[in-house]
This record gives structure tokens, C-alpha cells and sequence, in this order.
């Protein structure tokens, strides 16, 4: 298999076009750029269609169409446009469309900066759009996840019916890293008898989400909430990074979650028993990867790239049983591996006795 | 004894939810009659917007899908480009197409999308319970203009078709009424025009047509038509705004 | 003989075909329909000349014509 190197948001696009996606509408917005740029240059080769649509409302409504026929459809862009598809994303979700999304996060309400961050948590997991919807967020952490989890995002939006979005930031999107472009898994038998593609020999289907009925609205309501309680239940995702015999536990995803391992290594070298959590799903929230250590921690740190969002769902799953805390930069900036250790231990006061060998 | 006038296989048995006297159920009528006689049914899949035309999803007998407010001509982009081989029509009304969802009519345009978009024009919000639409006529009064329609406050109302006609991709675009038996016949033709056009890949097709909503306008059914006639038409000049040569030859 | 029939559940009592008809033989009856509307119908068949004037501008599409 062919190892290369690769920008990451052009690592997106080849996993989109190697996962067989067929569509991408978009609108250009840094730092997401590139994405729609790898894919004007090389999905149409290959049979596909890339058009930039007119803004970001376009284009996510451009994916609701094609996703209403069957094929695999892509849109990618950065915060303030995901902003302008929330509308569409709930439409897209009330109709349980399979759709890729990927969030290339910049930092700040408004405008705001290029910089990572990790300011949208809440937008991607807490549903973002109007309406009581969950979408299933998958957060990278380096090159070769951004292509395998970009891949995998395909088959679980086939499979759920779902849109599922693929959670990363400026620092990753732009950033070249080595990646082994790996040949498609083979890809989920899905039922495709909802379908759009003409009423030939079959009965005519609608595919909308209008519903005056209210017994009919609660009814689909409950359907909706047994699919996402389903997803909750099988495809909760994470990695655990030295977290057996761990005392404090640091809980953090994507570029904070990279810069953590490096955290976790330092500390078991002063003699301080610390794991990791990082959450590969964002939605549904890993709470069974960290349930399992409640009784053997004394702390936990969430590191993150905003004002304390995921720390939320932490201590949801801590359940009180621990105190749970939060070391966060902010507006683009990243927090050294040191300066977490430092926080951590001016936090929870350690006691430091000497290299932990695991 | 032949029929000589039935219901055609375009429209599903329910019966319209509009209003008595909503000529919106005439519209769906003509273009049910154009996909029956293009022999189309089966290969379109047409697109709701929101408002009262949204209903027509349960009215016809292609399938469908429902757009969100403004949104039915993107979605219609991202469904003829999937299936480029299929047609895709739009059902839109004035505030749909004219107001929230402009960008996307002026683009799908610019385009030439090689879909088919009707623009329903009855100069109110139908379903909300008639608020000002971006085509309320000058001094006509509605919940959100009680005094009329002020053109120093929210300007004149805006002839839709002539602007889409003023755009290269849109190769047909016909303005067309349904408040006279004589009219019904032309904005036939000229739907058929449009969806005639989306076959053979020409590029962009739009048809307005000039509707009435009795109850908002708090007129009788046949009181609305006439109204139509001495109020609208003045307005909004009928006929074929824009064809190409190479329609002009279908 | 020429001859509208009104699909009757369809009908909703708006007056367009009485108000179009040459002959002026369509007329709202007492009759009721399933959603309560007094339905329409042609009162007088043998004058009726198929021109489907009535047919062309029921919004409803509730008239079918013979010919």
C-alpha cells in the first residue's frame, strides 16, 4: 500500500473519492479549502461532480437532493459556513439522508481566526441546527485518521441513514503528514428501497419532513430516537493511552488529543500514573471508555480548544464520582505538552514517585 | 360518447388541500397533464418548497421530495446532477422562489441547471396567512402591510421572471396566467415549453404563473380571478420573456 | 350527448364553473359532499355542449366531460 504525503484536507478528498463518493458541493472558506480544491481536480476524472455551489446554504441542499438518490455526496467547509448549512443538516437528518460533512473548525465566535480550536463541540454534538437530531461526529487526530475515519464516515452515514461529520481543525487540515491511502473497505449492504430516482414500477415515494400530525410527529420523533439510542449503544469510539493503571486521567480529541499523548508519556516519567481518553466519536460521547475508570481515578483533566465544552459530557459520565476539570487554550492558540502537566499537577497535586514503568 | 376532459394519471386520487377557488390546484393540473403527455411520469422526481404549494407533494404521482423554505431549486441542482438523466421540476410560490430562496433561483439560472422550475405569484404568503410577498402589488394591504404596501418602505414589487430573463443560462422563461380558460390553454404550452426544454438539455426553464388566493385577499373565488385580471395584469406582462433559438426550434 | 359530470368528492363549491359556463347550466346543489361542501353539478345535461370550459377552470379538477 502506497505511503505518501499529504496535506490534510487533500487527504479528506482522496478518502472521499477512495470511499466512493460520487458528489461534493461546496464553497470555499479557509481552512477547508483545499478539500473542494483536491476534488475539482480529481473526482471528475474519475466520474464524479464537484460544483461550487453559490454559498453554503446551496450546497448543503445540493447534498440533500443527491443524497435523496442514493449516491455518496460530500460537502466540507469551516465553522461560520457550517453555521449557514445547520438548516439543511437538520432537514438532512429529519430525513435520515446519509451525507458526509467535514468541519475544518476555526477558533471565535463571528468571523474568528484561522487557528485550531475547537469551538464548535457543541454545534457538532448538541445537534446545531433546530429540531431534536444528533449527528454522528467522528474526530481525527492525525493524517492517516483523517483518511481512514473520512472513509469509515461514508459507510456509518449508509448504515444509520444518517449524516455523520467529520470533526477537524486548521492545524490538522493543513498540515502534511505521511498517510497510507488503503483500498476501500468493503462497504455495508444497505437497503436502498427509500430512494428517489423516478417511480418506475413502483409505487411514488416522498422523501420530505413535514408533518401537521402531531400523533404522526411523535411517532417519528420516537423513531428518530431509537436510531440515535441504537448508534449510542454500538458506536461509541475511543482510544485509551495508558489508562490501566491510571489516577488522573486526562480526556481530550483530535490536535489537543495528539498533544496529550506527549503529556501522558512526560508524566509517567516524574512518576505520575496518568492516562488518556481520547474520544474518537464526539457524538455519541464515549462515556463507556471512561465509565470503567471512575473507580480508580482521582481526577480528570479535560484539555480542549475552547471555554470548557466537552468537559459537559465528561463529567455526565463521571457522574459526580470524580472531580473533573479543564485546561483549555483559546482563539487559535495550542497548549504545550508541558504546560498541560503543569496545570494537571497544579491542579490535582500529584505525588510524583519516580518513572512509572508501563 | 368519448371523455373528452379527465383527470389525468399525473395527479395521485387526493383530493387538494388548497382553499375553494385556489387556481393552485388548476397549476398542478397542467403540469400533471404535461408529464402524462411527455410520457415522463415515471422518470421525474419533483421538489416541494414550503407555503401552501408544499402540499403538491401529495398530489402527483412522480416522486418527491420536500425542500426547505427557499431551498428546492438547490436541492433540485444536487438531484438532476446525481441523475442527470431524469427530470427535475420545482413547485415553488412567489415568496419561495422571489424572496427566501433568491440566491438559488438567480444561480440555478446562471447555471442553466437543466431543470424545470415553476413560480406560483398570488402576490401574498398563502400558508402563513397572508403576509406581504416580495410581488404584493403597490398600496395592496396584507397582515404585514395594513396600510398597503408602502414602495418608500419596502419598495415595488418585483417582476421575478424579467430579472431570471435578464440571466445567459435560463433559455426560457414565460410569464403566464391561469385566470381565464383562453390563459389556462397558453400557460399549458408554455409548461410544456419548459419541461421540453429540460429534455432536450437546453439549460434553464422557469414559468410564472399568476395566481389567485381568494381567501387572503378576502375575495370570492370568481371576485379573485377578476381581481387578477384588473389588478395583476397590468403588472406582470404576460408571454414568453425569454427563448432562445435553439427553443424556438424544439 | 354531450354531458360534465362533478366528481363530487372533489368539489368544493367555489362557483368557477358556474360562473364560466355559456350555457349557464352548472349550479351549486344542497347536496353535501364527504367535507361538508355543497357540491356542483350540471342542471340541465341536454343542453350541455361538451365545450369543457367548466372542466378547464375547476381548480379542482372535479369535472369530467363527454363528448
Amino acid at each position: 500500500m502506497e505511503r505518501v504525503l499529504m496535506k490534510g484536507n487533500e487527504i479528506i478528498g482522496e478518502a472521499a473519492i477512495q470511499a466512493g463518493c460520487k458528489l461534493f458541493f461546496g464553497y470555499p472558506i479557509t481552512p477547508s479549502t483545499e478539500v473542494i480544491e483536491y476534488l475539482s481536480a480529481n473526482l471528475p476524472p474519475k466520474g464524479g461532480t464537484v460544483l461550487q455551489a453559490e454559498d453554503e446554504i446551496g450546497a448543503i441542499n445540493m447534498c440533500y437532493g443527491a443524497a435523496c438518490t442514493g449516491n455518496r455526496v460530500l460537502t466540507a467547509s469551516s465553522s461560520p459556513g457550517i453555521s449557514l448549512k445547520q438548516e439543511g443538516i437538520s432537514f438532512a437528518a429529519a430525513v435520515e439522508l446519509p451525507m458526509v460533512l467535514v468541519n475544518v473548525n476555526r477558533c471565535g465566535p463571528g468571523l474568528g481566526g484561522l487557528g485550531p480550536a475547537q469551538s464548535d463541540y457543541f454545534q457538532s454534538t448538541k445537534g446545531g441546527g433546530h429540531g431534536d437530531y444528533r449527528l454522528i461526529v467522528l474526530a481525527p487526530s492525525k493524517a492517516q485518521e483523517l483518511y481512514d475515519y473520512t472513509m469509515e464516515a461514508f459507510d456509518l452515514a449508509d448504515q444509520y441513514r444518517n449524516p455523520v461529520m467529520v470533526h477537524t481543525d486548521g492545524f490538522l487540515g493543513q498540515t502534511m503528514e505521511p498517510v497510507v491511502l488503503k483500498e476501500r473497505p468493503q462497504a455495508p449492504d444497505v437497503n436502498k428501497d427509500w430512494i428517489v430516482t423516478g417511480a418506475k414500477n413502483r409505487e411514488k415515494r416522498i422523501l420530505a419532513s413535514y408533518s401537521l400530525t402531531n400523533e404522526v410527529g411523535e411517532a417519528n420523533n420516537i423513531a428518530w430516537e431509537n436510531k440515535y439510542k441504537e448508534i449510542q449503544d454500538k458506536e461509541q469510539r475511543w482510544e485509551s493511552f495508558h489508562t490501566e493503571d491510571a489516577e488522573y486521567l486526562l480526556v481530550s480529541y483530535g490536535t489537543t488529543g495528539r498533544i496529550c499523548k506527549s503529556t501522558v508519556l512526560n508524566a509517567r516519567k516524574k512518576g505520575i500514573k496518568l492516562g488518556l481518553i481520547r474520544p474518537i466519536t464526539l457524538w455519541p460521547f464515549p462515556e463507556k471508555g471512561i465509565k470503567p475508570l471512575l473507580n480508580q481515578i482521582k481526577g480528570i483533566l479535560t484539555v480542549e480548544l475552547n471555554t470548557g465544552q466537552m468537559i459537559e459530557d465528561v463529567k455526565l459520565a463521571a457522574e459526580c464520582k470524580v472531580p473533573v476539570k479543564l485546561y483549555r487554550r483559546q482563539g487559535g492558540m495550542l497548549p504545550t505538552e508541558d504546560e498541560i502537566l503543569e496545570n494537571l499537577e497544579k491542579i490535582f497535586q500529584p505525588e510524583e514517585s519516580g518513572e512509572v514503568r508501563n | 360518447m368519448k371523455k373528452v376532459f379527465e383527470r389525468t394519471k399525473g395527479l395521485s386520487d387526493a383530493h387538494f388541500t388548497f382553499c375553494p377557488g385556489c387556481t393552485h390546484g388548476t397549476i398542478m393540473r397542467l403540469i400533471a397533464e404535461v408529464m402524462d403527455e411527455l410520457n415522463i411520469i415515471e422518470d421525474t422526481i419533483g421538489v416541494s418548497p414550503v407555503g401552501c404549494a408544499g402540499f403538491c407533494q401529495d398530489f402527483f404521482t412522480c416522486d418527491f421530495v420536500g425542500a426547505a423554505h427557499g431551498r428546492a431549486q438547490a436541492v433540485g441542482t444536487g438531484i438532476k446532477r446525481s441523475l442527470p438523466d431524469k427530470m427535475v421540476f420545482t413547485y415553488q410560490g412567489d415568496g419561495d422562489i422571489a424572496a427566501i430562496g433568491t440566491q438559488h433561483a438567480i444561480h440555478c439560472a446562471a447555471r442553466g441547471e437543466k431543470i424545470t422550475s415553476i413560480m406560483v405569484n398570488n402576490a401574498i404568503y398563502g400558508m402563513t396567512g397572508g403576509q406581504m410577498a416580495p410581488t404584493t402589488l403597490e398600496g395592496m394591504k396584507t397582515t404585514t402591510s395594513p396600510y398597503g404596501r408602502d414602495p418608500i418602505s419596502v419598495g415595488m414589487p418585483m417582476d421575478f421572471p424579467k430579472i431570471i430573463a435578464n440571466i445567459p443560462g435560463a433559455v426560457y422563461v414565460a410569464s403566464v396566467s391561469v385566470d381565464s380558460p383562453k390563459n389556462i390553454n397558453k400557460a399549458k404550452k408554455a409548461i410544456k415549453k419548459a419541461f421540453q426544454v429540460q429534455q432536450a438539455g437546453l439549460g434553464f426553464a422557469l414559468v410564472s404563473v399568476l395566481s389567485t388566493c381568494p381567501t387572503n385577499w378576502g375575495l370570492s373565488p370568481v371576485d379573485s380571478l377578476k381581481w387578477l385580471r384588473e389588478n395583476m395584469l397590468p403588472i406582470y406582462e404576460l408571454g414568453e420573456l425569454k427563448e432562445t433559438e435553439e427553443v424556438k426550434s424544439l | 350527448m354531450p354531458k360534465a359530470i362533478v366528481l363530487e368528492k372533489y368539489c368544493k363549491s367555489c362557483r368557477l364553473c358556474v360562473d364560466i359556463c355559456p350555457m349557464k347550466i352548472m349550479s351549486i346543489t344542497e347536496k353535501t359532499n364527504e367535507r361538508g361542501y355543497f357540491v356542483a353539478t350540471c342542471i340541465d345535461q341536454d343542453k350541455c355542449t361538451g365545450c369543457t370550459l367548466c372542466a378547464t377552470v375547476c381548480p379542482d379538477v372535479a369535472i369530467e366531460v363527454y363528448k
